[in-house]
């Protein structure tokens, strides 16, 4: 579940429409069979869980995290082409990593899958090679809250980019998916994903202006 | 900094999935110091990247992995912590890493028509290198077999289809033949990637070329 945090008076009338918005969407509970009851969770809980973890160094938030990510990790490794041992010993260290740096995580900017995904993709990179040329890091903290809203925006956006890719036709998502876990060469890669990024950029680039904003 | 020449989605696709070698990503790193813009374009191929592992069939761990990534975490930190980069002048961070300093530390190498040039890494089949063209002198009419992307550092250079300034990408492939000349004023100093040998059209530049690994 979200927390929003009231900070003075300044709490944005947008935000109790989304409060009511979270709470009246039911958590999905859903069994498998033969593995008893799982937790279908949404991007808002993963971000609670990584919450949790930050500021309460919660073990059991991060198992949640863990048996959800850490098997997908692997398959993203395992199908970049990386040997079962090796893409083991990448998976905690990213789990690991995401303990570890669980205080620089900016939900203005990313949801917790994509930033998972680029923890175990430059992971990926320092394994294949010594240097990995990343660009200027944009300070982070000792900042107040992300504004909630603007994280809470972004995940919406974030369901939204999942959903069309669940519609793509199979090819194209294979396409991408293929392009994604390492499976082409960068020359091979289509430039045309039919996916609507526009409303995800102009989520980031807001959040990128007003961390350039504070920091002037 | 105004940037009117900005990453292709082609290349922000694949830099966002990691499958860019070195040389490239070092360009693309670099623009991505001046360019909030193509920061956000990148956030968003990231954002697909992020999808894509959440709905994907995940492979099995060992039976042990929970616990020993908990016994990881209890062992501290493993991973060298990077030092941040910092803004070292007219070299974006990415740059200047490599450089291992500002433009001053940088060691050119003539290579004749007022042209100088510092290789900064190769490997995966691709270089990058450092240009420094004086003002008003072109680099020689050429065609590519594969990529080729420049960054403006600093200064600005023309070719027969733009004008490149400050912070501006040129990306060329099989299909540019181009003659970029430095514009009047200040030298201009790019950051050149490419794929393939560049293919120069005149005859004295080819015989050059195979002793000036250019």
């Amino acid at each position: 579940m979200m927390m929003f945090r009231a900070s003075g008076s300044e709490f944005p009338d947008a935000c109790i429409g989304m409060v009511a918005y979270v709470l009246s969407a039911p958590a999905k509970i859903r069994v498998q069979e033969g593995l008893g009851v799982v937790e279908d969770a949404s991007p808002d809980d993963w971000t609670s869980a990584l919450l949790q973890v930050r500021d309460g160094r919660d073990r059991d938030a991060f198992a949640r995290l863990f048996r959800h990510f850490a098997p997908r990790i692997k398959a993203f490794l395992r199908r970049g082409g990386m040997g079962d041992a090796q893409a083991e010993d990448c998976v905690q260290d990213v789990m690991a990593t995401l303990w570890n740096k669980a205080h620089l995580y900016d939900p203005t900017r990313a949801t917790v899958a994509t930033w998972i995904f680029t923890i175990a993709r430059n992971r990926r990179i320092d394994m294949l090679r010594r240097v990995r040329p990343e660009p200027e890091d944009l300070p982070w903290g000792p900042e107040p809250e992300p504004d909630q809203a603007d994280a809470f925006a972004l995940r919406q956006e974030a369901q939204r980019l999942g959903e069309a890719i669940a519609q793509l036709p199979d090819a194209q998502r294979s396409l991408i998916e293929r392009a994604f876990f390492g499976e082409v060469s960068h020359s091979e890669i289509a430039a045309e994903t039919g996916l609507p990024l526009g409303t995800i950029k102009s989520r980031i680039r807001l959040a990128l202006d007003r961390l350039r904003q504070r920091l002037n | 900094m105004a940037i009117n020449h900005h990453l292709s989605d082609k290349i922000l696709m694949a830099h966002a999935a990691g499958n860019l070698p070195e040389a490239f990503a070092l360009v693309a790193a670099s623009h991505l110091s001046f360019c909030d813009d193509c920061r956000a374009r990148l956030g968003a191929f990231e954002a697909i990247g992020g999808a894509m592992l959440d709905r994907c069939e995940g492979a099995a761990l060992a039976a042990d992995s929970l616990e020993a990534t908990l016994a990881r975490i209890d062992a501290g930190p493993t991973t060298r912590i990077r030092p941040q980069p910092r803004p070292r002048g007219a070299l974006p961070a990415p740059l200047a890493d490599y450089v291992g300093g500002d433009l001053a530390s940088v060691r050119w190498r003539p290579i004749g028509m007022g042209v100088r040039q510092a290789v900064i890494c190769s490997g995966d089949g691709a270089s990058a290198r450092l240009l420094h063209i004086a003002s008003g002198r072109a680099v020689p009419d050429h065609g590519h077999r594969g990529l080729e992307m420049t960054l403006v550092l600093q200064g600005a250079f023309r070719d027969e289809t733009a004008r490149f300034g400050p912070g501006d990408i040129e990306i060329a492939d099989a299909s540019t033949e181009h003659t970029p000349v430095a514009e009047p004023g200040a030298d201009c100093i790019c950051l050149a990637a490419t794929d393939a040998p560049l293919r120069f059209n005149a005859f004295l530049p080819r015989i050059a070329q195979s002793f000036l690994r250019i």
